[in-house]
């Protein structure tokens, strides 16, 4: 097995990323199985799937945290397995695992890994200076990390995973558990990086982020891709968005529901209640089935508040690409808020 | 702040060796990490000053009348005999505490970080052992203070001196041992109370608080292989005076033995944990 060369790329462009067949199993799992994926330079990567689907399994093997069990992966010309410690120089990595030392002073966080990355002192305490700066978190320098709000964690991780000036930066799962506010903080951020020349690999539950983020997707399920492709090139095979209907009355909502599956007007993952907020989630194919759907809420007199068309949820890219249902219900919603997961 | 651009494909095959003077660097970073700890949360240094006052005050005043007069004297005899043994096991207890702080850096994700940067994995592990050394030192000098307030008579400083040291060589060893038991157990507490349920029986089975002739035939056949005797035993050889040889070589052969099997065990569980 020669090195993949990084400007052998059929998609064109320059290869920042470029995994082939990789494999890992844990016992029985799949956790990968077989997955082939290029993310070229200076482009914005998003991985989608559910829990489960194997992204940060994916993000674990390309950081070089554990090894594969068959396949090849390199990352700037460094095979991940071969020559770990280059590939180190040259990525960074946040997210949901990855994390900063909470004890520590975001100051001290950044120094420590400067230093960690054989920075100088003098250099270590500049860039912690500069990225406590650009990260908008300079009042916060001396404080523990564990004092920090969810959104200034997040900038935190951020700012360590840019000390090296990292050629790839890996984001798993960069907003999970955050409020909607927060998260958009965290996009505009990433949004800057991208701004700046940084090739992105993220991973996400979320349409939206996706949507957000990402020039191209790849879509993930139990270890195997199942799609991949431009994000319009994608939606436009999904075909489908979510309507979301609230009545002015919240019992009219399981009323409301049962009768649209019963109709069969609407597109293939079930009709869903949010009762946090008091809305109904219609998944629909088209503006044939957006009118038939208004229609029937008219026809059965029922008042309803705001009406709105989202992006197709993940259930519904998972239904129409695969046929199953993507995961847990909490999971249907592309605008939903978690709760924070312990980390 | 600007990316790096991509190098053209990397030139050679192998991975670079991280030079000697990187890792130092990287552990150095790393005990500055684990310094700032204590300097954020001072509480933890609670049990190197707490462990040897109460210890010492525990048994001095509750067991040493009693225990002394069987040693043939009185309180006084008890404080020449107990303070060695607790000297000895200083090591071990601040090992104890090593394990558990690991753990909390795997739950935490503060190590995949680590382990995702281009470090060796040695140093965050010599850079905790370093640590927890310097609080076993701390506590040393806080037990000694405490001593020489009961009335512990020093009449041999070298001896003293080569106790800290034999005491430490004895911690670090164990260190590798809850070390592993950081890396493979699930939780923070489940360390603890294992660490716990290990080394209390070890402890309390061994010539550190009381004589062993006393005890009866099947406890005195543990006690007499428990490494903590042959510890506590060399460790009074060298402060107040008695047989050093035959402990000293026991307390260094476990200690080797110790690290052999268990640094390599510590550093393979780490590499691999996943």
């Amino acid at each position: 097995m020669g090195m993949t060369r990084i400007d052998d790329n059929p998609a064109g462009g320059r290869a920042a990323v470029t995994v082939r067949g990789l494999v890992k199993h844990y016992g029985e799992t799949k956790a990968l199985d077989g997955v082939d994926l290029d993310v070229r330079e200076g482009t914005v990567m998003g991985v989608l799937g559910p829990n489960g689907a194997g992204k940060t399994t994916l993000v674990r093997i390309l950081s070089t945290l554990i090894t594969p069990d068959a396949g090849q992966a390199t990352v700037a010309g460094y095979d991940v397995v071969r020559q770990p410690r280059q590939l180190r120089r040259v990525i960074g990595l946040t997210g949901q695992y990855a994390s900063v030392d909470e004890k520590l002073p975001g100051w001290e966080n950044l120094y420590m890994i400067g230093r960690l990355l054989d920075l100088s002192r003098k250099d270590s305490r500049t860039r912690a200076d500069e990225l406590l700066e650009r990260f908008s978190l300079t009042e916060a320098a001396k404080r523990p990390a564990s004092t920090y709000s969810g959104g200034m964690r997040r900038r935190l991780d951020l700012a360590a995973s840019m000390i090296g000036r990292p050629a790839v930066l890996y984001l798993d799962e960069p907003t999970t558990g955050l409020d909607p506010r927060t998260r958009n903080e965290v996009w505009d951020e990433v949004k800057a990086m991208v701004g700046e020349g940084v090739t992105v690999l993220l991973t996400t539950q979320y349409m939206e982020e996706a949507e957000q983020l990402a020039s191209e997707l790849t879509v993930v399920d139990r270890g195997k891709v199942i799609a991949n492709g431009g994000i319009e090139e994608l939606k436009a095979r999904v075909g489908g968005r979510t309507l979301r209907v609230r009545p002015v009355d919240p019992l009219q909502l399981r009323p409301l529901a049962a009768m649209l599956d019963e109709l069969g007007i609407t597109g293939l993952a079930a009709t869903t209640v949010d009762p946090e907020t008091g809305t109904l989630l219609v998944p629909i194919l088209s503006d044939e089935q957006l009118t038939a759907v208004v229609g029937a809420v008219t026809a059965r007199g029922i008042t309803i508040s705001s009406i709105t068309t989202e992006l197709p949820s993940l259930d519904e890219v998972f239904l129409s690409l695969t046929g199953h249902r993507a995961g847990a219900p909490q999971d249907i919603t592309p605008a939903e808020t978690r709760e924070e997961v312990a980390v | 702040m600007s990316a790096a651009t991509l190098t053209p494909a990397a030139a050679t095959k192998g991975d670079t060796p991280i030079p000697l003077r990187a890792h130092l660097r990287h552990t150095g970073a790393l005990i500055r990490r684990n310094l700032l700890w204590i300097r954020q949360d001072p509480e933890s240094m609670f049990d190197a000053i707490l462990f040897p006052v109460i210890f010492t005050l525990l048994f001095v005043y509750v067991f040493g009348g009693s225990i002394g007069q069987s040693l043939g004297g009185g309180q006084d005899q008890y404080v020449q005999y107990v303070v060695p043994g607790l000297m000895a096991m200083m090591g071990m207890n601040m090992a104890q505490g090593v394990g558990t702080g690991f753990n909390q850096d795997f739950n935490s994700g503060v190590m995949d970080r680590f382990r995702s940067l281009p470090i060796g994995r040695g140093s965050v592990l010599f850079a905790k052992i370093a640590v927890e050394l310097m609080r076993m030192l701390f506590a040393t000098v806080v037990l000694m203070i405490v001593a020489l307030l009961v009335g512990f008579d020093i009449t041999n400083w070298a001896g003293l001196l080569a106790s800290v040291g034999l005491s430490a060589l004895f911690g670090s060893a164990l260190m590798w041992v809850f070390l592993t038991l950081g890396v493979v157990m699930k939780s923070a507490q489940s360390v603890q109370a294992m660490g716990f349920l290990v080394l209390m029986p070890l402890q309390f089975g061994s010539s550190i608080f009381a004589p062993t002739a006393s005890m009866p035939g099947w406890l005195r056949n543990f006690t007499d292989y428990n490494p903590l005797s042959a510890l506590a035993d060399t460790a009074r050889g060298l402060m107040v005076g008695g047989p050093v040889t035959h402990g000293l070589w026991v307390t260094l052969i476990w200690s080797a033995g110790l690290t052999a099997v268990m640094a390599p065990v510590a550093i393979y569980k780490f590499r691999t944990k996943s």
